[in-house]
């Protein structure tokens, strides 16, 4: 029986496929049979970021409405043999997605792999509340900034009253949180929330801290994860949370701005 | 960052404060309002109604609050009579 996580935030532009891709890959490196699921029919965009939109042949909705088997729509990873991406449908509308039948792919799918990771789209329409109904784990993106912070509560009190786990009273869906963009210096400044706010508000347990990075857009303009990019901070700090997620104790990283010197900031040019 | 600015640098500044206080405060009502049974407009609406059967009250004189503590929810209502209403009771 594989796990299954949403990749969720409420909020758009917070880097939940960013996030899903790298997660995905992390957790297929480590020798996870991992599938990665792109819910957000219409608008897909998780095989851009995997960059295997070239190979995209059948989609979710195809397996949905029996189109097309779950072996036909999975795509393999080049880079990666545990990894396999569903992508989702361009053309159709979210409403595609019946609960009942995306439980029965959703099922299917947990008996081949470890773990399976959907890319929940934003919003709290029906795309969204379907990637989250059939959850055990709840990776919430969050930007330091008030309105992704305020959309990540609402979408707390949605996890534990709309999903599965919550209606049929069983044990919570497990909730993390991961805070993306995040910029050291400005939080010093004064002038962006630190992970502490954060976390006294949403009061979550920290997966991660992704900093700001250039190489999350390098990484996408290529189609690589950027947990592949082992050489930048992005990379590595999501490396970490992978650890992390699979229960390994290991310090956070990126929280301090980088120290300059007396002189330097006193001549600042 | 200038000369002065290094020096002062201790002092509280920026907007991220503001931020928190903002969000604190937003987040536990929104989380009041989850908690919050979906019947009260309904109840307090049928309240005022009954209300009015005796005593001419507008909207504002009833309200209806809901609140969670650890073990057990209350419901306060609170209802402001006008005084001209105690006439209509007198014997």
């Amino acid at each position: 029986m594989a796990r299954i996580i949403v990749i969720t935030s409420g909020k758009g532009g917070v880097g939940k496929t960013t996030t899903a891709a790298a997660l995905a890959m992390g957790l297929a490196q480590r020798g996870k049979r991992t599938a990665v699921v792109d819910f957000d029919v219409g608008l897909r965009n998780l095989d851009l970021i995997m960059g295997c939109e070239r190979r995209v042949v059948y989609d979710f909705v195809n397996v949905i409405k029996q189109e097309a088997t779950l072996n036909q729509a999975l795509i393999r990873d080049k880079r990666c043999d545990h990894l396999y991406i569903l992508p989702a449908s361009q053309t159709r509308d979210k409403d595609a997605l019946a609960k009942e039948e995306v439980g029965r792919v959703l099922e299917e799918l947990s008996d081949g792999f470890d773990f399976v990771v959907c890319d929940s789209p934003a919003g709290i329409e029906h795309g969204a509340t379907m990637a989250m109904y059939y959850a055990d784990d709840a990776i919430v993106v969050t930007n330091p900034e008030v309105s992704s912070v305020r959309d990540s509560d609402r979408m707390l009190g949605i996890l534990s009253s709309k999903s599965r786990r919550a209606e049929n009273g069983q044990e919570p869906i497990r909730e993390h949180l991961l805070l993306t963009r995040y910029d050291p210096r400005r939080v010093d400044n004064g002038d962006m929330l630190s992970v502490e706010d954060v976390q006294e508000i949403l009061s979550l347990t920290l997966l991660g801290v992704i900093p700001e990075s250039k190489a999350v857009l390098s990484a996408s303009n290529a189609g690589i994860p950027v947990i592949l990019d082992r050489e930048s901070d992005a990379g590595q700090a999501y490396f970490d949370t992978v650890s992390r997620y699979l229960g390994e104790d290991i310090p956070h990283r990126f929280l301090e701005a980088e120290r300059k010197g007396f002189l330097s900031r006193l001549f600042k040019g | 960052m200038g000369l002065l600015d290094y020096f002062r640098s201790s002092q509280p500044k920026g907007s991220a404060n503001v931020a928190k206080e903002r969000l604190q405060i937003l987040v536990a009502h929104d989380r009041a309002a989850r908690d919050r049974p979906s019947y009260l407009p309904k109840l307090q609406q049928e309240i005022i109604d009954v209300i009015r059967k005796y005593v001419d009250v507008d909207m504002n004189a009833v309200s209806v609050n809901y609140e969670q503590e650890d073990a057990h929810e209350v419901l306060e209502l609170n209802i402001v009579l006008p005084e001209a209403a105690q006439q209509r009771f007198a014997p």
